[in-house]
């Protein structure tokens, strides 16, 4: 664990001092091998070595934010996984989903909500929400040079902002690109192959100040409007029940929508198309 | 002028001052009851002595700040290591508490001044009888005790109130009155009692309960509501993570991330009117 060893088996001065209150800051003292970005690739183009996660769909609601993931991951034309997880909770409040090359993504997303966690233990308090946002773009920028190479990885983040003054912006979401450019989006965003598609659905049905329970349903209909269009987005498998992921982040925190919660909203928005495939 | 001292003699010198230099300071309390762990320090200042390590484990301490903050933030440093290149349940409290005693035992032994601290590894389990605690002392040595320990100025005679009432299988609020008690029995003047109310204590919980993070702290009106009302304070009501902040004014529970699956029963606990979280009844 430790760079160096020391025999008198005291802990190595860089975990006593007062130094830094960043977890990835503080591992490229303690352990840099544990930090993305920091591997030599090998010349040329390897974006086909790895699966790849899809469609994201975050929503700005009237009590925080919504947030959805289809559950395929693919390779070239292969289906690599059927019931990938692709939106996670940051930390209390807020909700991360990824899109790109599905392992960088995942070691990403754990170090993210590590990041969060630990500034939150050291500290005391929480990272504000545009804190964590810079936090995650700077995260996405190290990763540059492989994104190069065609293993990018995008992120959205969207949380329940403790701090708003205004009731009618508590749900926040952000949007970054391969560079870590960072975007607050208004409203509604989504990320990846399907995103197009998703977006186009949101578009036409998104209203200020939607209620989660109406927005957990948008998202589904965006999701399912991606995977009609996009060979890479999953729709919902109803032989093998696998739904999209859908969390909400609200005053109360995050909440992972159950298995049966998730499928009486499927199975409803299944039903919707039998009588109107268009939505 | 001085030129030889016997080791032993260093070593007894370097004891002594620490000794009185954690014995300035005010005392802590940390004991196992029905639900989990309780950390209770007398602390009338901001500045925190207990603190959230990892998922299942605390940490109080009690001395000089600066070095027992530097400690502190060791720990979180190394267990945050740990738990990210392996897995979350991989952090133990043995773990941390050898790291410590190694640390403290290097630096008594090799520096001039040694640490003037005390700390409690406390780790929860799924019943009292599997709860941990560690007490590392100044000088490395490492003590796993049984249920319950207290730490600083006149430790002793706080530890023979504990031991006499302390009850594994007592309720929060009487586990807090027992600490409080124990706590107040030293410092008062002429050897009297003390009653220690909300402002002068800084309590956290590991509630064995909860799955994920099982740090809380307990602030504020639940606090006052334990210590002096007659009623005990709801699990759910305890109050969020280190760093989440005053309740919403909602009544509803502040709920953690790690802990999602505890939503449900919250749910099902509350008002049955109110709606359950997520989607609504009509699915809509």
């Amino acid at each position: 664990m430790a760079k160096d060893f020391d025999p008198s088996g005291r802990v190595p001065d860089y975990f006593v001092n007062a130094g830094t209150s960043s977890f990835t800051q503080f591992l490229t003292h303690a352990s840099p091998e544990l930090l993305p970005g920091r591997r030599p690739l090998p010349p040329g183009l390897s974006g086909d070595i790895a699966p790849h996660g899809t469609t994201i769909v975050a929503i700005a609601t009237a009590d925080g934010v919504v947030m959805g993931g289809d559950r395929r991951a693919t390779m070239g034309n292969l289906i690599a996984s059927r019931d990938i997880e692709k939106v996670h909770p940051a930390d209390s409040y807020s909700l991360i989903g990824i899109a790109g090359t599905a392992g960088i993504g995942i070691e990403l997303m754990r170090l993210f909500q590590v990041e969060l966690e630990h500034y939150e233990k050291i500290e005391g308090t929480m990272l504000s929400t545009d804190g964590k946002a810079n936090r995650l773009a700077g995260m996405v920028r190290g990763n540059l040079g492989a994104a190069m190479q065609g293993l990018a990885v995008v992120p959205l983040f969207a949380g329940y902002d403790l701090s708003a003054t205004d009731p009618a912006k508590v749900g926040r979401i952000f949007s970054f690109d391969v560079a870590g450019g960072l975007y607050e989006e208004t409203g509604y965003d989504s990320i990846g192959s399907g995103s197009l598609f998703a977006k186009s659905s949101m578009k036409k049905k998104y209203r200020a100040g939607i209620s989660t329970a109406d927005a957990i349903r948008l998202a589904v209909e965006a999701l399912y409007d991606a995977a009609d269009d996009d060979t890479a987005t999953g729709g919902p498998d109803l032989t093998r029940k696998i739904f999209p992921v859908v969390m909400s982040a609200t005053a109360n925190g995050t909440h992972r929508l159950t298995e049966t919660e998730i499928t009486a909203v499927a199975e409803r928005v299944i039903a919707g198309r039998m009588e109107n495939p268009g939505g | 002028m001085q030129f030889y001292a016997s080791p032993e003699q260093v070593q007894r010198d370097r004891s002594e001052y620490a000794r009185k230099g954690i014995a300035r300071g005010r005392s802590a309390v940390v004991l196992t009851y029905e639900g989990g762990i309780l950390l209770v320090a007398e602390n009338i200042t901001s500045l925190r002595k207990i603190s959230e390590i990892y998922d299942k484990i605390g940490f109080a301490a009690v001395g000089r700040y600066n070095e027992f903050e530097s400690l502190r933030r060791a720990g979180i440093r190394m267990a945050d290591v740990n738990g990210y290149s392996y897995d979350r349940r991989d952090v133990t409290g043995r773990f941390l508490a050898n790291a410590y005693t190694q640390t403290l035992g290097a630096i008594f032994t090799e520096t001039q001044k040694p640490y003037e601290v005390e700390i409690c590894i406390a780790q929860v389990g799924s019943s009292p009888e599997t709860d941990e605690l560690y007490r590392i002392t100044y000088d490395g040595s490492v003590m796993d005790e049984p249920g319950f320990m207290a730490m600083g100025g006149q430790a002793e005679s706080i530890s023979n109130v504990l031991r006499e009432r302390h009850d594994t299988n007592a309720d929060l609020k009487s586990a807090l009155h027992l600490a409080a008690e124990a706590l107040g029995t030293v410092g008062g003047e002429n050897g009297q009692t003390r009653t220690l109310d909300a402002k002068m204590l800084e309590v956290a919980v590991l509630d064995r309960r909860r799955k994920g993070r099982a740090f809380r702290r307990i602030q504020g009106t639940s606090l006052l509501t334990l210590l002096v009302g007659d009623k005990d304070v709801a699990e759910k009501d305890l109050g969020g993570v280190d760093a989440a902040p005053p309740p919403p004014p909602t009544d509803k529970p502040t709920v953690s991330a790690a802990s999602e699956e505890d939503i449900d029963d919250q749910v099902a606990a509350s008002d049955p009117t109110e709606p359950p979280d997520g989607v609504n009844g009509d699915g809509s």
